[in-house]
């Protein structure tokens, strides 16, 4: 089993509801976020691209997070899900420095918080809150070792990227183009 | 001279007072429920959800607010069987929580004073001493004048319950913003066209369509939710998008065709795609034949009109012009010209939105798969009461023989009427508000403030400190929608349907639902007879009851469907049809235009363009924030906490701005905004032009987090062209420079 995501950057219109359902679903402390939104633009008025990009945690398989976690804090549980667990963690900060996707941030009551995929939901067959919110479809989520799943569906007819793949991480955040 | 009504900026009387405080607790992170409740997600089966709809917009989404065991709100879901939401709340739904929990809401009455240094302020009151004090004036008004002099602004359900208690006491001087300040020109438009409105939820259906054509409107900005779903499923069905927008809007970068328009010359580029459908054979001849009036004084209207010559208006190049038409013409009847929404551009506005209407039947896109079906609702019988008294004039008397086409009151005609120094023929001489934030949602600020000082008396009800409440003498501090019964939601949609919304959590603070406000006031003038009801439970299950279900059911399934009584959803083939209009007829031609001395067929006319080194200011809306009601939660202030200017990185490097750089904007009339606004140097807003989202630059500081972020668009709009079929206010022929320094020094803000 393989938990990812993949994101239809042709759908996104980068409303930040995967922000706020995440926020208020894991009680997320305002000002800080376990997804959020990038939006990358791209020639010259009037002929200009952008690209609107839902980001979270890559849950990689090749995870620096977790190898550079002195507690053993963060580690990859069955599914691919790279979690924390807060009783561990020290704060020491050093997975958020190593994340060269900047998803960790220092929670104010002295642990490093990220995105969980939602376990506790998909641990009950649920999607994950921002998924399950996103007005325009275009979060998909499931097991990638599952034909039928959503995301296996999604990336199948498409073309797909992932960010930084020069970090080596193996992310399992697939942004269809 | 100081001003009767001085705005009251901070309270000096303590209210709101220690919201400040817990504000600078954000920079180390404050939960959403307080340290004590931190314990991570919380199962939804551990949790109560009670049936909702939202209020943070007009779309009004069904929803389930789950409280969990401790009777803390936790989150908001959609309803699976709403069509407003097909069970996903926008960003906005979703964060609605924060309206709940919004710490700078406001508490209890308050009562305008002055103080013995003759600086006005508010005291707190009690319900009784507020509503006391609402329904003396009222009765006081409707002796000395006649009820018709107190006026309503209203919005949304908490402005139902008032327009409520206004029609029974006598009066129907009342109006929105969200007619002369955004949609009515659509509706006079589409009603002389089709005979019909649009509607809300729009008719669109563009769930179905081949082709979608957006002429300024910014789907996926304007988070207009189950639009918003079905925009994206026709991206999944590959249908074509045409946007037409001087900036790269979202919807812009998802469009097979985006033409980047000069601003204001939107009428030249539709004719010319009217007169490509003519002209080159390819409009829906069948359709036309049968079911439109005047399609040869069309014809001969458009002849000119040639792509070419539309290139020299519009700057869109001839070849592209024809091909988009051609792509409608493919696509057709399946094609959805999208009308809009907020459309009170450049007081041509009805004009505009009938060129549309026209290019519309030309492509037969009316009652067809695809393109505008026939909307229904389910009709909710009225709570047993009396007939309203007749007034002896309403609204419609303001107007003064003006915008005859008017269907709803406009604003500004009861802003003029409240200023006696325009001799009006009725003057307007109180003010009930609810629901809507005035000076931030009316253009030309000196016509507001200064009717406001006119007036003798406001009172304000509102869940937030907003402007607005600046300038009342009574505050009624209305309990969100998340702790209240409201009316039965039914609107329009393919199915017809209701939602419930009761409370989920009761008031917080000193608050009260919005009926009951408005019962206690009717009360206490001796209206009991429309108020006949102890809890508004009553009302919503007795009318439920009438309609087959009943609150109990309700409040198990939140949102209920019911089978169609109108007919089918769409024109059958050859179906023939009555259209509500003077010839019977779909009217290219309108007779109701011509007979009151309009252009029967809209003819583009030039509007003024931007002095040398000022820039047209366009505005819009972002998706997370509804205007300037939401630009104090905190979940969504999180998201987006001010608005930039957009400018384009040529314009840019001539001022040598660059992005992050704060400025002043002064508009063509040397009005300066209050506030600096960031800078956002982009490649996706033309040269000419400046784009901002509205709803920013809050000047009252009891809003401690949007206070003085980003700058307020609407008070640079100060040149106002009025569309004389109806009242609208076009705002969108103002014109902005930019200002390094800090010119509001000499004025410190209070503190």
């Amino acid at each position: 089993m393989r938990y990812a995501m993949a994101i239809d950057t042709a759908k996104c219109v980068g409303c930040g509801d995967c922000v706020v359902a995440c926020q208020t679903e894991n009680n997320v402390p305002h000002g800080y976020c376990r997804d959020w939104i990038v939006e990358s633009v791209s020639g010259s008025y009037p002929s200009v691209q952008i690209e609107i990009r839902s980001e979270r945690c890559n849950h990689c398989d090749n995870a620096p997070c977790v190898r550079c976690c002195p507690t053993g804090a963060s580690h990859i549980v069955e599914g691919g899900i790279v979690m924390v667990t807060h009783e561990e963690c020290i704060g020491c900060g050093a997975c958020i420095e190593s994340c060269p996707y900047d998803a960790r941030y220092a929670h104010p009551d002295g642990y490093v918080d990220k995105c969980t995929f939602c376990k506790h939901r998909v641990d009950k067959g649920q999607d994950p809150a921002c998924v399950e919110v996103c007005p325009t479809h275009c979060l998909h989520f499931g097991d990638l070792d599952d034909p039928n799943s959503d995301v296996s569906k999604a990336l199948k007819n498409r073309d797909w990227k992932v960010l930084a793949p020069e970090a080596g991480t193996k992310p399992q955040l697939y942004f269809l183009t | 001279m100081k001003s009767r009504r001085q705005f009251i900026k901070i309270s000096a009387a303590g209210a709101g007072a220690a919201a400040l405080g817990l504000h600078s607790l954000n920079v180390k992170g404050l939960s959403i429920l307080g340290k004590e409740d931190d314990v991570g997600p919380v199962s939804d089966e551990e949790m109560t959800p009670y049936p909702t709809y939202c209020e943070v917009c007009f779309w009004k989404c069904a929803g389930w607010a789950y409280v969990d065991k401790k009777g803390k709100l936790r989150k908001i879901i959609g309803n699976k069987n709403d069509p407003h939401s097909n069970g996903r709340m926008c960003p906005r739904g979703t964060g609605g929580v924060g309206m709940y929990y919004d710490e700078d809401r406001l508490k209890q009455p308050l009562i305008r004073e002055t103080g013995s240094d003759g600086k006005d302020y508010f005291r707190k009151a009690s319900w009784d001493e507020a509503l006391d004090k609402v329904a003396d004036k009222m009765k006081e008004v409707a002796e000395k004048y006649g009820p018709e002099a107190f006026g309503l602004f209203n919005h949304g359900t908490p402005g139902g319950h008032l327009e409520h208690l206004l029609r029974a006491y006598g009066s129907e001087t009342n109006a929105e913003p969200a007619f002369a300040q955004c949609r009515g020109p659509r509706s006079v438009a589409y009603y002389s066209t089709f005979g019909a409105y649009i509607g809300s939820p729009e008719n669109t259906d563009i769930r179905d369509t081949n082709c979608l054509v957006l002429i300024g409107s910014h789907i996926g900005e304007n988070m207009h939710n189950s639009q918003v779903q079905e925009m994206s499923e026709a991206i999944d069905k590959k249908a074509t998008i045409i946007t037409v927008d001087p900036r790269l809007s979202t919807a812009a970068s998802k469009s097979k065709y985006w033409l980047p328009i000069k601003p204001s010359t939107d009428i030249a580029l539709i004719m010319a795609w009217i007169h490509v459908l003519i002209y080159e054979d390819i409009y829906n001849k069948e359709f036309v034949d049968k079911y439109t009036f005047g399609f040869d004084l069309l014809k001969e209207h458009v002849k000119n009109m040639t792509p070419e010559w539309a290139y020299g208006i519009t700057t869109i190049e001839p070849a592209l012009i024809r091909k988009t038409a051609r792509e409608m013409a493919g696509a057709a009847p399946a094609v959805v010209i999208h009308p809009g929404r907020h459309v009170v551009w450049y007081g041509d506005d009805t004009q505009r939105e009938r060129a549309m209407a026209i290019l519309t039947a030309l492509l037969g896109a009316w009652g067809k798969r695809g393109s505008l079906y026939f909307a229904e609702k389910k009709s909710i019988p009225h709570f047993p009461q009396p007939e309203y008294p007749e007034p002896e004039w309403t609204w419609r008397d303001l107007n003064d023989g003006k915008y005859q086409l008017a269907t709803m009151g406009v604003t500004t005609e009861i802003l003029k009427a409240s200023i006696p120094e325009n001799n009006p023929k009725h003057q307007v001489r109180a003010w009930f508000v609810g629901g809507t934030n005035l000076p931030l949602s009316m253009p030309d600020k000196r016509l507001f403030s200064k009717a406001a000082d006119s007036v003798e008396f406001i009172a304000v009800m509102d869940t937030m400190p907003m402007e607005i409440t600046g300038y009342a003498d009574v505050i009624l501090p209305e309990a969100t929608y998340l702790e209240r019964y409201d009316f039965i939601r039914s609107a329009q949609n393919r199915v017809p349907n209701v939602a419930l919304r009761m409370p989920a959590v009761e008031p917080k603070y000193d608050t009260k639902p919005g009926w009951w406000i408005a019962k206690q006031i009717g009360e206490r003038l001796g209206l009991h007879e429309y108020f006949n009801y102890d809890d508004y439970a009553e009302v919503i299950d007795w009318q439920l009851k009438q309609i087959g279900t009943s609150l109990e059911e309700m409040k198990k399934i939140g949102v209920k469907e019911f089978p169609r009584e109108s007919g089918p959803l769409y024109l059958a083939e050859g179906e023939d049809f009555e259209f509500n209009t003077n010839t019977g007829k779909i009217e290219l031609y309108s007779t109701d235009l011509a007979d009151l001395g309009f252009d029967p067929i809209p003819v583009f006319k030039p509007h003024p363009e931007p002095p040398p080194n000022y820039y047209r200011l366009i505005y819009g809306r972002a998706p997370m924030h509804t205007f300037s009601r939401t630009s104090n939660n905190h979940n969504l202030w999180d998201l987006m906490s001010e608005n930039n200017v957009w400018i384009n990185p040529k314009i840019a490097d001539m001022w040598e701005l660059k992005s992050g750089d704060f400025v002043w904007l002064k508009n063509q009339d040397d009005v300066v905004s209050d506030f600096p606004v960031k800078v956002r140097v982009t490649e996706r807003i033309r040269w000419d032009s400046v784009y901002m989202v509205h709803g920013f630059g809050h000047s009252n500081k009891k809003l401690t987090r949007a206070f003085a972020r980003g700058a307020s668009d609407e008070d640079m709009i100060t040149n106002v062209a009025i569309d004389p079929i109806m009242g609208g206010t076009g705002m969108r022929g103002n014109f902005v420079t930019f200002l390094k320094e800090n010119p509001n020094k000499r004025e410190e803000v209070e503190s």
